[in-house]
């Protein structure tokens, strides 16, 4: 069996500089890796490099697709690529606002990806909309109404909802839970745990708060200057940091 | 003051205008819905008048046309009767209301109910080429999308729009699918003449001068209005007959006749309307210039 995402020496370029490089790889189906690092150390060109949101990058991503073919992102077509993104993966921005469509009715925004892959059913469409409203704690009342109407939290989980309802097999994820309350972040957490657990979802989780760290990845990757500084299991890294850098990282978390 | 007058080139448009309009056409032709560039020009009008179509109408045709221009249908309102006697003057053109006599057709908002041949040309005057513009306001990225073939984001407004009202109540301009391939805008005309382009022998060829896009559905090419399988296209529907003419089954427009409310129905086709009125004598064309 191959890893669903393979990534060898990857790295991305921004003029002369770096944003990231060097960055070796494994994502297995069903593992959550979160990405973590401090501002600026590469952690969202990195996501952006491995979900081919960016251009052209250096070395090899290759991808497992569902049928079992074994391809290198880096060569395939937009067309191909874009067929990836509206079919097996998915992508929870940190703004909901950049996700969403804004000005197109909750219903709709979940409707959309079903729609871009060919269904024509209004019924059955807003049927599946109706039900992953349902599962990300959405009242069916609200179906209708804009997302410019909804709370930070709900707008977060109705992206999420936008990116599930395809049925994903990878999910890449930029700081989902900053930018709303502490209450609601763990509200979210559990949810995307919960669903990441039903589906059996790979997910690239990019975060700087360590705790989102600890509590849905399995495995966990530091980040800093645009390098990988450390890698393994989550609870090996947070709990026994050995490189320098992790180790301040873990010890200026304030603890309450 | 000189006597001397202005002498245009046939069609106003010089040469080398009228060559780049023809190729941007023959490309448009070969790719049935595909919105070609070009490089519009100024023309004795202003921009949203009908720019588009008064380019193309000047690189297609020649001495031996018969030109009928209809704005909303009509033959007779002030936009038609100046680009009909604009091409008069400028292009030597013989001119005609007859839908069945005309060799060019340009239109706004209209398909003449009268059926088209094979061998005439009609020719749209259109404000926003784009069809999915307000969906997606970045040109690269609608360029993509039509280069992928990615039409989902159409389909969200006809599901906005069945969410809200029940139905889909897009009714002018209803975006349509041409060849099985690209999706495209027929130009503000009406719902109830979207089925009138499919497999249509006519070329139908678009002109939008501010957008600097011309298009083309070839003859006898399919031209497919979208919809859902359980709410498909529906066209719209008059149930009463024309108050002029009698006839049904044609587009009406609605004439408010006085100030307490009242209103009659009448055909937005005056070439159709007058027609019929002479066939079955019920009443003369000047019916239409009563109520003007």
């Amino acid at each position: 069996m191959t890893p669903l995402l393979q990534v060898r020496g990857a790295g991305h370029r921004y003029g002369l500089r770096h944003g990231c490089r060097d960055v070796d790889l494994d994502l297995w189906p069903g593992e959550v890796l979160a990405v973590v690092g401090e501002s600026g150390s590469g952690k969202s060109t990195l996501l952006g490099t491995l979900s081919q949101r960016l251009g052209p990058s250096e070395g090899s991503i290759r991808y497992r697709m569902a049928d079992g073919r074994v391809i290198d992102l880096g060569e395939e077509s937009e067309a191909a690529v874009r067929r990836l993104w509206r079919s097996e993966w998915g992508f929870v921005h940190q703004d909901p606002a950049d996700g969403l469509r804004m000005h197109v009715s909750a219903g709709g925004n979940v409707g959309e990806p079903l729609m871009a892959n060919g269904w024509r059913h209004y019924g059955r469409i807003r049927e599946a909309a109706a039900g992953w409203l349902e599962r990300v704690e959405i009242p069916a009342d609200r179906i209708d109404d804009h997302p410019t109407t909804f709370s930070g939290g709900m707008r977060q989980r109705l992206q999420i909802a936008r990116n599930l309802v395809v049925s994903p097999r990878l999910v890449f994820m930029d700081e989902p839970t900053s930018g709303l309350d502490v209450s609601v972040q763990a509200r979210l957490l559990d949810l995307i745990r919960g669903l990441v657990f039903d589906l059996g979802l790979a997910v690239v989780v990019v975060t700087h708060d360590l705790a989102v760290a600890r509590l849905v990845s399995h495995r966990t990757l530091v980040m800093k200057d645009g390098r990988v500084v450390e890698s393994g299991l989550t609870d090996r890294v947070l709990d026994d940091p050995h490189a320098a850098y992790t180790q301040l990282l873990v010890s200026s978390v304030l603890q309450g | 003051m000189s006597a001397r007058q202005a002498v245009y080139n046939i069609g106003y448009l010089d040469e080398q205008t009228k060559r780049m309009i023809r190729r941007a056409l023959l490309k448009a032709v070969a790719i049935p819905g595909f919105q070609v560039p070009f490089a519009s020009r100024e023309v004795p009008m202003p921009r949203g008048w009908g720019t588009g179509g008064v380019q193309v109408t000047a690189a297609v045709i020649g001495e031996d046309d018969v030109l009928k221009v209809i704005d909303q249908g009509a033959d007779d309102t002030t936009n038609a009767v100046s680009i009909r006697s604009f091409f008069a003057s400028v292009a030597r053109v013989a001119t005609t209301t007859r839908t069945d006599e005309a060799t060019i057709i340009q239109t706004r908002h209209r398909i003449p109910e009268t059926p088209l041949s094979e061998g005439q040309v009609l020719v749209y005057q259109v404000p926003i080429p784009e069809p999915l513009r307000f969906l997606e306001p970045r040109e690269t990225e609608t360029r993509r999308l039509h280069a992928l073939e990615e039409y989902g984001l159409m389909f969200v407004k006809l599901y906005e729009d069945i969410a809200r009202f029940g139905h889909i109540a897009k009714t002018y301009d209803y975006p349509v699918l041409v060849g099985g391939r690209y999706l495209m805008s027929p130009s503000p005309i009406p719902s109830f003449d979207n089925p009138k382009m499919h497999r249509n022998p006519a070329l139908q060829l678009f002109g939008a001068g501010r957008e600097k896009r011309i298009y083309a559905v070839p003859p006898f090419t399919s031209v497919e209005s979208l919809g859902f399988e359980d709410f498909p296209f529906e066209p719209q529907r008059f149930d009463e007959p024309c108050a002029l003419c009698g006839s049904t089954g044609g587009y009406l427009d609605e004439v408010i006749t006085d100030d307490a409310g009242g209103s009659m129905f009448v055909c937005s086709d005056t070439d159709h309307c007058e027609r019929t009125a002479t066939r079955s004598g019920t009443e003369s064309a000047t019916g239409t210039e009563a109520i003007a």
